[in-house]
């Protein structure tokens, strides 16, 4: 059994996953918030267990729906709010907006909003520590419907030929927007996929953040020990609409209420406040810690600043060399 | 006190060759810089570019990669971005399209998506153009697609001394460069001058100075322009010719400043002549120097039609020699 603090960090990750996202919907409907944005709401306990086994030189490539896993690494709240502000204090200086916090410092390479381009990404990077004799290990997160993408596949051959140290995380939470896994892909059974690849693979409940930190733990382990890519594909489900604009006419809402019993945060919770380890007063006050950090990056964005559209085409080139 | 020089000799050498040389002696002198792609390793790369290199450098970093395009550019990017100076090889821009998503979605828009963190310093070499009688899918000028891409550099050496020494410099820059090598260059013969050495990527050079009209172009169509110009001058004409050398940036200031001088422009380009790469350069002249011409442009293009295989008709279908002195002469009327 993990120790105590263990258990509340990882309960303390997803709520605050959720209660950021919770205000983020507060701020996209009162317009501080604009454009795309995707929540993580019902998934957290995946983006918080994996993360939670990576060491903090470990690589994360991320999809569009990636603040869960900014916050997980411990990205500054304040600067991913600040992005989505569009403000230059953001972490990509309000370029890149909620489907691309990248923070070079968390080793968070993004955001990327093609839905299967982050692979061959994560490939590369651990290609670069494999040539560099580094030990890190790169964790990719996508979603099911990558599964049916090209670059899923050669990112897939690639790492597994080249025996690289990558662990792909596939989030399935069996909607790509609005279409069901089952109506777009023959093989349903993703770590089938995996398996044709020769990669060791393994489905995971991914609403339950203690099952996903052991599989994740397990797999890093063994990729960091030179046993090659994992894979991993999480179970979960989206409780909330795929963007902002979907109205949600592809799932029942019966479905949706039936995964609710599943929630990975109140789970943990219950589950700790039966087996004695956390009080009521310790949720209260982990509450009230959450609201104050979500508190002080609301303010931190509020008295951000716009970039002066002098700067407009800065960043197309490096800087500090002469194009 | 008298001393032996030795000063070194100008050498002799083919295109491929300057390449090769390009790309060895980098990664002689760069730990972090390897080669990618497809048959480049065992192979010896599809035009021979890469040949012998396996034997220096290894497995290691003469990766032979499976036909995933996008899997292996994509792969390029990621070890860019942790610490390595990937040269990633695409037999050809009409296969570089499968890896388009990598090259435009990625190399390109990281550095500004992510506001300034990450720098994509990486090598992307392509071969293009048309002459070999390899057909619709193996054969075009795609260069344009690229050159519109903010975010990327791209290139198009066009002689012996350019291969030798753009790539070098491509391979110091922190940001994606697109290499286009023209297939009909290859098994060209140069001389690499004794003091030639690393060159900038971003201007244009004037190959052949003239005084009565500009010829712009680059890549393969350079030494079709140069024969042009040859012929030109037996009916007195004097054709300045115009290497671009880089396509993205466009040096606008040497195309500008050859039009003030010759006042007549034709230009060049084995691409297609709609939305294309010749089109921006007219467009450059017209916001640029309209007054300074004394005639109409004239654009020898790639004609709209996929290139053919049969010989005749892809010579039909690409810029040659006698349509250049034509387009010249109209400009000129002379």
């Amino acid at each position: 059994m993990p120790d105590r603090d263990h258990l509340l960090g990882l309960l303390r990750t997803m709520l605050l996953i959720r209660r950021y996202e919770e205000k983020c919907v507060e701020l996209y409907q009162a317009e501080k918030i604009r454009g795309f944005l995707h929540l993580y709401i019902g998934e957290e306990a995946v983006a918080t267990g994996i993360i939670s086994a990576l060491q903090p030189d470990d690589g994360v490539v991320a999809t569009y729906r990636e603040h869960g896993h900014a916050l997980a690494m411990g990205v500054d709240p304040g600067r991913i709010m600040a992005e989505m502000y569009g403000n230059v204090e953001g972490v990509s200086r309000g370029r890149g907006g909620s489907m691309h916090l990248f923070d070079a410092g968390a080793h968070l390479y993004g955001g990327n909003a093609i839905v299967g381009g982050g692979l061959p990404l994560a490939v590369g990077l651990a290609l670069a520590d494999k040539m560099q004799d580094r030990k890190r290990v790169t964790a990719v997160f996508f979603g099911e419907g990558a599964a049916a993408e090209g670059e899923f596949h050669e990112a897939m051959n690639l790492a597994a030929l080249w025996h690289l140290p990558v662990l792909f995380c596939c989030e399935n939470n069996l909607y790509a927007m609005g279409t069901a896994l089952r109506r777009a892909q023959v093989q349903t059974r993703l770590t089938l996929r995996a398996a044709s690849y020769e990669m060791p693979a393994w489905d995971v409940d991914g609403m339950d953040v203690l099952a996903v930190a052991e599989a994740a733990t397990t797999a890093v382990e063994a990729i960091r020990a030179g046993g090659g890519p994992h894979f991993l594909e999480l179970r979960t489900y989206r409780f909330r609409a795929h963007s902002m604009f979907d109205p949600e006419l592809y799932r029942e809402r019966s479905e949706v209420e039936e995964w609710k019993t599943h929630d990975p945060i109140e789970n943990l919770k219950d589950r700790l406040e039966s087996d004695g380890i956390m009080s009521s007063a310790d949720w209260d006050a982990m509450e009230a810690d959450v609201a104050d950090v979500i508190d002080t990056a609301v303010a931190f964005a509020e008295a951000g600043s716009r970039e002066a559209i002098d700067d407009l085409v800065r960043f197309v080139h490096s800087e500090g060399v002469s194009a | 006190m008298t001393t032996t020089e030795t000063r070194p000799e100008s050498r002799t050498m083919t295109y491929r060759d300057a390449v090769r040389e390009a790309m060895s002696e980098a990664m002689r002198s760069d730990d972090r810089v390897f080669l990618m792609g497809e048959d480049v390793g065992e192979y010896g790369g599809c035009y021979a570019v890469s040949k012998g290199m396996l034997d220096e450098f290894g497995y290691d970093r003469i990766i032979d990669t499976p036909l995933s395009e996008s899997g292996f550019v994509g792969a390029g990017i990621g070890a860019a971005l942790g610490g390595m100076r990937p040269i990633v090889e695409v037999m050809t821009v009409n296969f570089s399209l499968l890896a388009m998503d990598q090259i435009v979605n990625t190399a390109a828009l990281m550095l500004h998506m992510s506001g300034g963190q990450f720098n994509v310093p990486i090598v992307i070499r392509m071969a293009t153009g048309a002459g070999r009688q390899l057909a619709a899918q193996h054969s075009h000028s795609w260069e344009a697609w690229y050159a519109h891409v903010p975010g990327l550099k791209v290139v198009a050496p066009a002689t012996v001394e350019d291969a030798r020494w753009m790539l070098a410099t491509a391979l110091e820059d922190p940001d994606p460069v697109v290499m286009f090598e023209h297939a009909g260059l290859y098994n060209m013969a140069g001389e690499l001058p004794a003091d030639s050495g690393p060159c900038d990527i971003t201007t244009a050079r004037i190959r052949r100075p003239g005084t009565d009209v500009s010829i712009v172009t680059h890549g393969g169509s350079l030494w079709k322009c140069l024969d042009a110009a040859e012929e030109l001058a037996d009916s007195g004409i004097s054709a300045e010719v115009l290497d671009l050398r880089s396509l993205r940036p466009l040096d606008a200031d040497t195309i500008l400043d050859s039009v003030a001088r010759t006042h007549r422009l034709v230009v060049v380009d084995e691409g297609w002549k709609s939305v294309g790469l010749s089109a921006e350069i007219v467009a450059i002249v017209t916001e640029g120097a309209l007054w300074e011409l004394d005639a109409p442009v004239r654009r020898v293009c790639g004609v709209e039609v996929p290139v053919p295989y049969a010989h005749h008709m892809e010579e039909a279908s690409v810029p040659q020699v006698p349509g250049i002195v034509a387009a010249v002469h109209e400009v000129t009327g002379r």
